[in-house]
Formats: C-alpha cells, structure tokens, sequence
C-alpha cells in the first residue's frame, strides 16, 4: 500500500483456536523478577 | 482500538486487539488517529459510509487532495476487513473460560539460599532474609518441592525449577544434588527440568560454570552496570564494591556459553536515571543477553522511581532504542530484555491477558518448604499457601490469584500494552495497593513506552530490509 506499511500479518486473533495449552514458560523464569514481561515470551507450540 | 504515536521519525499505527502494526505516511497518520475519534467502533460498513469520508474532507480537505483522503480511506477498510485495523477486544469471555481450566503447576522458585554475600541497597529480600532469619534449604525439602512440582504438573512435560535466593551459591552442593534428583526422575515420569540460576557470581568458579554449562538452560547473572553504579547499590557486606571481583567470571561464563542462554540482568534505581549508559557498559562488555530493570522501591527509599522521574527515564528508553538500532545494522546487535518483541509469533492471546500465572502455574518455595505465590511474596504470612508435604493448603489464595487477569483490572481496560503485560506483576500492585488486581502506575508508565520503544526498532529495522 502507498500510505501503510503493515509489519505483520500474523495477528492476535489467529492464536484463539489453538492457544492456550499452557507449555510455555512463566514470565519471571527468564530474567525478570520485579516486572511482568509476557510479550517478549516464546510460544512452545511454534517451536 | 487503535494506538499511534512518533518516534525516531517513525508514524506507528498500533491496533491494539489484533497486534497489527503498521508504519504509515503522515497523511495515513492523521487520517486513522481522526477515524478513531470519531468512532474507535468502526467497521469496513462504517468506514464506508458517505458521511465518514465527508467527516475526512471536513477535518483535511484544505491539507490534504481529496484523492489523497480516498486512496487512505480505502486502504484502512481494507485492513480493517483483513481484521488489521479496529479490531474488537473479543477476548474477554475467552479468558474467562481460558481462567476455568484446571491449572497445572510448571514453575518453582526454590529459594535454596536466604543468606548472601552481598548486601544491595535496593534487596526485595533484605540481603537474602525475606523478613525472616537466614536459612538454607536442605537437601530433603528440595527433593520434596521436586516431588510436589512433578505431582501436580499433569501432563506438562517441561517443568522450570529456578534456584533463586539469597544467593544460590552459598548453598552449591544442594543445587547440584537437586538437578541430579530431578535428572533422575525425568525418564520416570516422562517429564524435563529446565534449571536455572540467578548469581551475584561472587563464588562463581570454573567448577560451577562447567556444571551450570551442563545442566542449566539459563543463567541470571546480577550485576547493574558502570562500576561506580554497580558498587554503590551493590557492595559486600563490609562496604567494599563487587564489581571488580565479578564482572572478569560473568564475562567469562558469558563467552563459554556462546553468548547464548543467560542474561546479565542489572536493576537500576532513581541513583542511575541515566542507565541507557549502564546498558551500553555491558554492551562494551561484550554482553549479547542484557536486562536492566527499574528497582520498586517504596516511595521513602531515596532510590526508589518518582513519577517525577519518568520523562527521563522516557528519554533513556529513547536513546537506548535509537542506539541499538544503529548497533544492529552495524553488526553489532544485542539483545535488550524489555525490547524483546516477536511481531509474528510471540504468546497466544490467552497466554497474553491471563497474568503471569504466579499462585497457580508458578509457586516460589522457601528454605524450609513453605509456599507462596510467587518470590516477591515470601515473608507475608497473608500468603502463605502452604508447604512441601501437605502441599497446597489454602486453595482460596490460589482461587484469588487465578481470577486475576488484564479484565479484572479497571485500569487496563484502556491500556494499550495490555497484550504486552498481561497486567502487570500482582506482587508490585499488593505493595502499593494492598489488591493484587490493581496496577502499580509508575511501572505501567515505563511498560508503555517500552513496548512503543521495541516496536519502534522493528520499524526501524524492517525499514531497512525494504531499502
């Protein structure tokens, strides 16, 4: 497009069906121990 | 919902439910951040209503050519039909449902250590102590936290144990006894540990670093930067600074693992508001895996963050992000916990807005056995859910912990980083609010502007990639 550049095409909605299966980590366990930090967290299923 | 804000000569466009985002002409800029004030519920039937393009012409139609107006216009429904641009927040129902499932424990904190070496200034658990006495734990009661994270694991395979303190080290035969236990049940019961350490690395050596290389999938490594930050916040007991002993064995554990699987994770506090500098420091250090957090302080300690201080610390974030960039496309990139952002992949929505699943997924455990919803609140009796033998005793906490989600608190309702925090750490909201369902403002703040700041460096980088 002209005016938009779009960075992803991959989007939140797409994760309803499929997520949720809890095998990822927990947010403190990578480095974090004052914070929550989830976005920055890798999802086990797309390994 | 849409967010859009400037940075580092970028017009982002954030739209917040579905994650999508996109770098837009000044005119897409103006023309998106209008449609959403006139209506931040609209469709692609909306959108192409007539009177929605006369509001256009009349908001723009002396700035901008009305085939311009229509050539944006356009491409916004298009995004919007492609579920890019006003998406709904769907999720709430969701979550609800998402919250109902039976919950498995996959975490420990096992607090092997509450004594240490160092005495920070800024120490959440009082140089180790938590409130309480020093204590290590034995051998015994961590084999029964292994045993009570396997039973109550359902069928999750991999289990995350991190031997946290205190400082670990100070109790090195009990870490390594615990990971061969752990080793040694993992074939029984079709299960893996993943270990890690969190050290001040004052008793870092070659037999610990071989044995962390083997068997730990990440090290924290605490240090906070330049050495006179790092000394003054982080001195031994007797006032003496740490970082000339520490900083020659981090870097050295650093490299043996490849600069990979650990981080050097440092705080900084209202004493080092210029800490772009102390992240950069690890940088020159040749540190690949950096995390520098803000310190929560209570607003009597003379460290802690003021609200006053934020436009600084902004300007920091804005720095750092603007150097790394610069760092990357000079080969010499690293990774920044806080800017660590996966616009493709990343969690699922449901990972995003349920928490960060302390008092249900993840539970901290003390030298003598006892439970608690997660590290920050060892020491409150109030939370004291129970211990190694009975296991969970008081499910109620557990019930109250496992209701809190980004729709329990009013103030993410509206938040845009919702999907990025998943509200926040509960621990930080009962400090200063007495509720775990509320927020702690000032780390919200920082939170913001975080996320604005990494997708800022995708922006930038993918900017690149079209040139």
């Amino acid at each position: 497009m002209k005016h938009i550049k779009t960075l992803n095409t991959q989007t939140l909605n797409h994760t309803v069906k499929k997520g949720g299966c809890g095998e990822c980590q927990t947010s403190c366990q990578s480095a974090c121990k004052t914070s929550c930090t989830v976005g920055n967290q890798t999802c086990e299923n797309r390994k | 919902m849409i967010h859009q804000y400037q940075n580092n000569g970028y017009n982002i466009v954030l739209d917040v439910n579905s994650g999508a985002v996109h770098v837009v002409d000044k005119i897409a800029y103006d023309v998106i951040g209008s449609l959403e004030v006139m209506n931040s519920f609209h469709t692609p039937e909306t959108l192409g209503k007539e009177n929605t393009y006369r509001y256009l012409l009349e908001q723009f139609g002396g700035i901008y050519s009305e085939e311009e107006l229509k050539e944006v216009l356009e491409a916004v429904i298009e995004l919007t039909e492609a579920g890019q641009l006003f998406t709904k927040d769907t999720y709430e129902d969701y979550i609800g449902e998402v919250k109902q499932r039976k919950t498995v424990v996959k975490a420990l904190c096992l607090h092997v250590a509450h004594d240490c070496n160092l005495a920070c200034r800024y120490c959440f658990a009082e140089e180790g102590e938590y409130h309480g006495r020093r204590a290590l734990m034995s051998y015994e009661v961590g084999k029964k936290a292994l045993d009570f994270l396997i039973a109550n694991s359902g069928s999750r395979r991999n289990l995350e144990v991190d031997f946290f303190g205190g400082e670990p080290l100070m109790n090195w035969q009990v870490v390594k006894d615990l990971v061969a236990y752990g080793r040694a049940q993992e074939q029984k019961y079709d299960k893996h540990f993943r270990f890690t350490l969190t050290t001040n690395g004052v008793l870092l050596n070659d037999e610990v670093q071989e044995f962390v290389n083997r068997e730990m999938d990440n090290v924290v490594l605490s240090l906070d930067g330049r050495p006179e930050v790092n000394d003054k916040m982080r001195p031994f007991r007797n006032g003496r600074g740490s970082y000339d002993l520490i900083v020659p064995k981090f870097c050295k554990l650093a490299d043996s693992r490849n600069q990979d699987r650990y981080y050097i994770r440092g705080t900084f506090t209202r004493e080092n508001l210029d800490f772009s500098e102390d992240v950069m420091h690890f940088a020159e250090l040749g540190f690949k895996q950096v995390s520098v957090e803000p310190v929560v302080g209570e607003d009597t300690d003379p460290y802690a963050i003021r609200e006053s201080d934020l436009p600084q610390i902004f300007r920091e974030y804005d720095t750092l992000a603007k150097t790394m960039v610069e760092r990357e496309r000079s080969g010499k990139g690293f990774t920044f916990f806080h800017f660590m952002l996966d616009l493709e992949g990343g969690p699922c929505v449901a990972k995003r807005l349920s928490g960060c699943g302390s008092g249900t997924e993840y539970l901290a455990v003390t030298p003598w056995g006892d439970l608690y919803p997660c590290h920050q609140f060892v020491g409150n009796e109030e939370f004291l859910m129970g211990n190694v033998d009975e296991g969970i005793v008081k499910p109620e906490i557990a019930d109250e912990f496992r209701g809190c989600s980004v729709y329990s608190k009013e103030k993410c309702r509206d938040c845009f980083a919702r999907f990025y925090c998943s509200g926040g750490c509960m621990a930080n909201s009962h400090k200063f609010h007495n509720t775990i369902h509320d927020t702690y403002d000032v780390s919200c703040e920082m939170e913001r502007k975080r996320v604005e700041c990494a997708i800022m460096i995708k922006a930038a980088l993918a900017d690149e990639e079209g040139e």
